[in-house]
């Protein structure tokens, strides 16, 4: 769009749009659109059978196969009362997991684009290693570290959420990170030359302008929380997280209450992004 | 942005340095803000993998506790019996990095090139599974992938699955419980990882300069193989980094979606951790095992990208 307004528009447009476009071209166009869609239909179809088998009355103990319909598991989601305390648990842990390390990475973030301090590079490998580094060896080594100071005995909700702040620190640092080093700096040198104070400066544009960027690392922290399984089963003790449920039902069994979670999830989520694209085009309108 | 960028040159283009006014003090600021997160990682990140180099050279149990004997003989027994598993995880991660590149790339140029006032909602649609667990989803692969679902059924009257079965991709008439069905959650599982970065260096590429290669007689591959992709090189590399990293200890498709001959390494490690009462001092020295495979991977990688631009 930019770039169409900087250049200046063009004497004779019509003529130009004619290119030799070779009849191999046009084939490749459509072989490029067709492999989208059935990509596409391989990326959503799981969630299309979550859907579909969350109205499901299973035969056995496990909601695989169609049987029939029925609305069963959407009026009681909660008939299987280990299953709904596991979500309350990620939840929770979830959110402290989510306030914690959105605090301690967005500090990093404004100390390292916003600094200039010794020992920069160190700390980008500190930084960048919980990223390179398999979840497994994360969850393992770290358990190794409970065993051999608190005992396994201890291993338990602080355990979970002390490992969920580790491994969703890095994501926040390098979200918040971009938003930042991506901010046009002339406007808070704009603030500072209309006598803004570095507070006032900092309250009133910088924070509003990163905002969006520390929303979006709380979002990922909360969703990379919420989400994992194999670091948690690793502190998790005795204590199960939603994730840690469903992998044991592949065991025990697999009741259409979980994909009706899965739905809910998926629709939640839908639903949200959606308001607040409307929110936002309506707030864009309006100015 | 862009215009305002090209008009003024004279200011510096990122806001990365600090501003040049400041009094060149020493600093505490920066440290105060770095401390508290970076004590975080290192008590557990860094001190763990410490701990656990010295736990695999541990011997014991959890009845009578564990010592440090520098056992080294720990190594031969995270190796030897498991050599099948490190193989598994070989195969897989390379294969399922592979497929991710080949089915990504073209998905990212389509939104990138070709989606046009769609681009956003394609990108959305890349990302909302994402929001269902992922657990779920994988285990929504066992109703697709079932013997009496339609995909099992159009593979085999198309003979496809002969042949993979053949190739011991699949196992019989089945393709639940096989390789291949490990390798197509895995694919599934870690393709936005690829598409995300790959299309954020692919929309970054000036069409003009596809215009210009197609003026100078480049035909749509010629254009391709000499402007686009060197210029999508980042997101290649990103790409292959996200999916590698995760899946080479990825363990749950291999659980979910495998047999007991696709055994991969993290399932082990879990299963000396968890579920044993000494195998924890094996796991360890499997677990650096497999971290140090892995760093030495990485960082062949960014050697050639920089952790700056990684980052």
């Amino acid at each position: 769009m930019a770039t169409q307004t900087a250049v200046p528009a063009p004497i004779a447009p019509a003529p130009l749009k004619i290119r030799r476009r070779s009849p191999l071209a046009w084939i490749g166009d459509h072989v490029l659109l067709a492999a989208t869609v059935v990509i596409f239909i391989f990326m959503l179809l799981p969630n299309a059978v979550i859907l579909v088998m969350s109205f499901n009355q299973p035969i056995g103990k496990y909601d695989y196969t169609w049987n029939q319909f029925s609305t069963e598991a959407w009026a009681h989601p909660c008939a299987n009362q280990a299953l709904c305390s596991s979500m309350g648990l990620s939840l929770e842990i979830g959110l402290i997991a989510t306030v914690v390390s959105t605090a301690l990475g967005t500090m990093i973030a404004f100390a390292m684009v916003r600094h200039r301090f010794k020992a920069r590079s160190g700390i980008n490998a500190l930084l960048f290693l919980p990223m390179a580094a398999p979840e497994v060896v994360m969850g393992a080594t770290l358990t190794a570290l409970f065993f051999n100071t608190i005992g396994p005995g201890s291993l338990g909700f602080w355990t979970i959420t002390i490992a969920h702040v580790m491994f969703c620190l890095s994501y926040v640092v390098v979200t918040v990170k971009s938003r930042l080093a991506g901010m046009d700096p002339t406007l808070e040198r704009a603030a500072q030359d209309l006598y803004a104070t570095p507070t006032q400066t900092f309250m009133k544009v910088t924070l509003p302008l990163v905002a969006p960027g520390i929303a979006a690392a709380a979002l990922l922290a909360f969703a990379l929380s919420i989400d994992d399984y194999i670091i948690t089963a690793f502190t998790a003790g005795q204590r199960t997280t939603f994730p840690m449920y469903i992998f044991g039902s592949v065991q025990r069994s697999y009741p259409a209450q979980i994909n009706v979670i899965g739905s809910i999830m998926l629709i939640g989520t839908m639903a949200i992004i959606a308001v607040s694209t409307i929110l936002g085009r309506m707030r864009a309108t309006r100015r | 942005m862009s215009s305002t960028a090209l008009l003024d040159k004279s200011d510096p283009p990122a806001a990365g340095a600090p501003p040049e006014d400041r009094k060149p003090r020493r600093n505490f600021t920066p440290w105060v803000l770095l401390l508290p997160g970076l004590l975080w990682l290192i008590l557990f990140f860094l001190v763990p993998i410490l701990t656990s180099v010295s736990a695999s050279v541990q011997t014991g149990n959890f009845d009578d506790g564990f010592k440090l004997t520098w056992h080294w003989a720990n190594y031969v027994d995270a190796v030897k019996p498991y050599w099948r598993q490190y193989l598994h995880s070989g195969i897989f991660s390379v294969a399922t990095t592979v497929l991710c590149l080949a089915l990504g790339y073209p998905v990212a140029y389509f939104i990138a090139f070709k989606g046009g006032k769609w681009k956003s909602l394609l990108m959305a649609l890349v990302i909302v599974p994402s929001f269902t667990s992922f657990l779920i989803r994988t285990i929504a692969w066992k109703t697709i992938l079932a013997d009496n679902g339609f995909v099992v059924r159009i593979l085999n009257d198309l003979y496809i699955l002969k042949i993979t079965s053949k190739l011991g991709i699949t196992v019989g008439t089945h393709v639940l419980a096989s390789p291949g069905a490990v390798v197509c959650g895995m694919v599934y599982n870690f393709l936005p990882f690829m598409i995300l970065p790959l299309y954020t260096s692919l929309e970054k590429i000036d069409p003009r300069l596809l215009e210009a290669g197609n003026d100078l007689y480049c035909g749509t591959f010629q254009t391709w193989r000499r402007i686009t992709l060197p210029l999508s090189m980042p997101g290649v590399i990103g790409g292959t980094l996200l999916t590698f990293i995760p899946a080479i200890g990825d363990y749950i498709n291999a659980q979910l979606l495998g047999n007991a001959n696709t055994g991969v390494v993290g399932q082990s490690i879990e299963n000396l951790f968890l579920r044993k009462t000494d195998g924890y001092p094996v796991g360890s020295a499997m677990s650096v095992i497999m971290m140090v495979g892995t760093l030495v991977l990485v960082m062949m990688y960014i050697r050639k990208a920089g952790t700056e631009d990684l980052i």
